[in-house]
């Protein structure tokens, strides 16, 4: 059974339609990436998938399950986290805190706990700092771990996003053009790093990116939108040499 | 002493050794207690309205400049524990002017503390705040009111003694209807959130004015008066009694001045508890979620947030404060009716917030202080002030008249100078200074990206 399945979805802004019925299927520890010119409907899909825009057909498969018509919150217990193309820290909290927020999800202390400090609140408040410091770590901002998200660089911003979405602990991630302003050097460690939490983590990842030799060397399967249209699928050397690929990037 | 090196303003340089601040505190607290023990007893002096105005707000300031110190956190809680419960009680045996003007501080201080929750921390804005008051309010004096309401036709009425019971149904029963109001509006934001607050605001003090009929239940637009008052514990009026007697404090009415007190601690008890709340919600997962709403909606979804449940948590918490105030009040006042609890004070209680610092708990306790004090005390001597001096003065040029034009200006001048307010919290201040950064970059940012 695949982890996660796109069966016809579709959906529609006014008279545009952002994602016309796409269908595919990624499997299990997969890096599957999504490619496509600007508009091509690729981040409307990662909307559709995390519920933050709700298809108007279609269904989404998690796991064997629909999940169109969850709440986003719910969604994200279930074990889907993504990161922002035009990156949504939460800009005046620090690194660490912002990765705290996304464990939201694995707490269990309630208003009473807290507000009475009782050993188990501590101990899970203990438990949640220790997390958030490894996976900053883990991502290189281990350093900067108290300093406001909105005065890291573009990169590092980047970087902290991907901690805190792992802190949700999810099965499925998914990358919204992780090396989107990274110089070279930079896009090569993030490949790196993305490999490692794949395996770490043992996760399932779905990329949108631009840059092509991040995608071919790292992805092993690409599909392709444009005009929302699914237009090619395959390992990237079949959709590197694909006709409507070509057109659709080199086409009038 | 390496750091010492470095010239330094003198003043500056002895204040930041904990011991000398510590001791220029209790200075400072000695001499505005003794110069508050003279000006009450001069009160035929012809600038006694001036004296009394300044001499006061610089005495009740204490507590905040205590908690501000640069001292051990042991030394300043003993300092504030001394003032709280020591100096601040003397001195209203001294002139019970003084103590009740304490009550109503705390008292507006543990509302403001709750619009807090919901506009500071979580960034919701209320407009209708005093609706949780006016319901815990209501709570205990429908059920202990002399008024011919349907409560006391049908004996329904409870024995003052079920005080401290009404105290935790006033902040259940607050919560409920903070939820209520919540559940409507949890997709709305700013304005629009706003309107639909202050109609709710509005709803409550009507239903209060209004349902006399078809059954009496809150006496209308007279009021609830007689209501009853949690009984005095004999320990706190023998204690009322010695301290009197020990610093020879003739006291007029011992019996209500001992009264006076129990609310006294009542409400600093109240606000103790609180504060304590409201700082252990801020710093738990519950807070955390509660800034990442405010930063960003869509993020903190995506991260797992229910915004559903953190929003109607903010409004319940917070609504609970201003109930359990409110049960206090009208055990206090011991007569309400809906003028009480209108728009005005809402916005009253907002305006404490916003010059105090939302989302810092010291700040909103200080901007409760600081309108509550021009509302209550400096209008007041201002006004018999410029009435000594000039008795032909048309009423309408009262300085008491021009109360809402005060808290207007107020806003205003805040809004120009310091917009996140006298005590910014740390998070608030960067985000203002941040949006005039982005505002000036603005322009040549969309330029590159078209």
């Amino acid at each position: 059974m695949s982890i996660f399945e796109s069966r016809g979805a579709t959906r529609r802004f006014g008279g545009l339609v952002a994602v016309d019925s796409v269908s595919f299927a990624v499997e299990q520890g997969e890096i599957f990436g999504l490619i496509g010119p600007n508009g091509a409907g690729k981040t409307t899909m990662f909307n559709l998938i995390t519920a933050l825009t709700p298809p108007t057909s279609g269904q989404l498969l998690f796991q064997g399950q629909n999940i169109v018509g969850k709440q986003p919150h719910q969604i994200a217990a279930m074990g889907i986290a993504r990161t922002f193309q035009n990156i949504r820290l939460f800009g005046n909290l620090s690194a660490l805190e912002n990765v705290k927020v996304a464990q939201h999800t694995h707490t269990h202390a309630n208003v009473f706990a807290g507000i009475l400090g009782t050993p188990g609140a501590r101990e899970e408040a203990r438990r949640v700092e220790a997390k958030a410091r490894e996976l900053l770590r883990l991502v290189g901002l281990g350093e900067s771990a108290d300093e406001k998200a909105k005065n890291f660089s573009y990169g590092d911003q980047r970087r902290l996003e991907i901690a805190r979405a792992l802190a949700l602990e999810p099965k499925l991630l998914l990358l919204d053009e992780p090396g989107a302003g990274m110089n070279p050097n930079e896009k090569g460690i993030l490949s790196d790093l993305i490999r490692q939490i794949r395996d770490q983590f043992n996760l399932t990842i779905i990329l949108i990116e631009h840059h092509v030799p991040l995608v071919m060397g790292l992805c092993d399967r690409i599909a392709v939108l444009n005009f929302g249209q699914l237009i090619a699928l395959g390992k990237p050397a079949e959709v590197q040499s694909d006709p409507a690929v070509i057109d659709a990037y080199l086409g009038d | 002493m390496a750091a010492a090196s470095i010239p330094q303003n003198p003043v500056q340089d002895f204040l930041k050794k904990p011991i000398n601040v510590t001791l220029a505190m209790i200075a400072y607290v000695v001499v505005t207690t003794v110069a508050m023990v003279l000006i009450s007893n001069s009160r035929q002096a012809a600038l006694y309205p001036l004296f009394n105005m300044i001499g006061f707000t610089a005495f009740i300031l204490s507590p905040i400049l205590i908690i501000s110190i640069p001292a051990p956190n042991l030394w300043r809680g003993l300092l504030l524990v001394a003032f709280v419960f020591f100096v601040v009680p003397v001195i209203g045996l001294v002139n019970t002017a003084y103590l009740e003007l304490a009550i109503q501080i705390s008292l507006f201080a543990g509302m403001a503390l709750g619009l807090n929750i919901v506009v500071g921390f979580a960034g919701l804005l209320d407009l209708g705040y005093v609706a949780f008051f006016a319901s815990g309010a209501y709570l205990w004096g429908m059920f202990t009111s002399e008024a011919n309401t349907v409560f006391r036709q049908n004996g329904w009425t409870v024995d003052p003694a079920n005080f401290y019971a009404f105290l935790v149904l006033g902040i259940i029963v607050a919560a409920i209807i903070g939820i209520l109001l919540g559940s409507p509006v949890i997709r709305l934001k700013g304005d629009y959130l706003a309107i639909v607050t202050l109609g709710f605001g509005e709803l409550i003090r009507i239903l209060a004015r209004n349902l006399d009929q078809p059954v009496n239940l809150t006496n209308g637009s007279q009021g609830l008066h007689s209501i009853g008052r949690p009984p005095l514990p004999d320990f706190l009026q023998s204690l009322t009694d010695g301290v009197a007697d020990f610093f020879q404090i003739p006291l007029a009415a011992p019996g209500p001045i001992a009264r006076q007190l129990m609310f006294y601690f009542l409400a600093i008890g109240l606000i103790g508890l609180i504060i304590v709340v409201a700082r252990s919600l801020e710093e738990s997962p519950i807070g955390r979620a509660w800034t990442a709403i405010r930063e960003d909606e869509v993020a903190a979804r995506a991260m797992g947030v229910s915004l559903v449940r953190m929003k109607l948590l903010a409004f319940a918490t917070g609504a609970s404060f201003g109930g359990a105030v409110g049960v206090l009040y009208a055990a206090k006042q011991t007569f309400i009716d809906p003028t009480s609890f209108g728009l005005l004070q809402s916005i009253g209680i907002l305006v404490m917030v916003i010059v105090g610092g939302m989302g810092n708990i010291k700040g909103v306790l200080l901007g409760a202080m600081i309108i509550t004090l021009v509302d209550q005390h400096i209008l007041n001597n201002l006004s018999a002030l410029i009435r000594a001096a000039v008795p032909t003065l048309p009423s309408s040029l009262d300085p008491t008249k021009y109360q809402p034009f005060i808290f207007g200006l107020l806003l205003v001048l805040m809004m120009i100078f310091r917009p996140a307010g006298l005590l910014p919290a740390a998070r608030r201040r960067l985000e203002l200074l941040a949006e005039r950064e982005e505002k000036i970059e603005e322009e040549p940012k969309t330029k590159k990206v078209k």
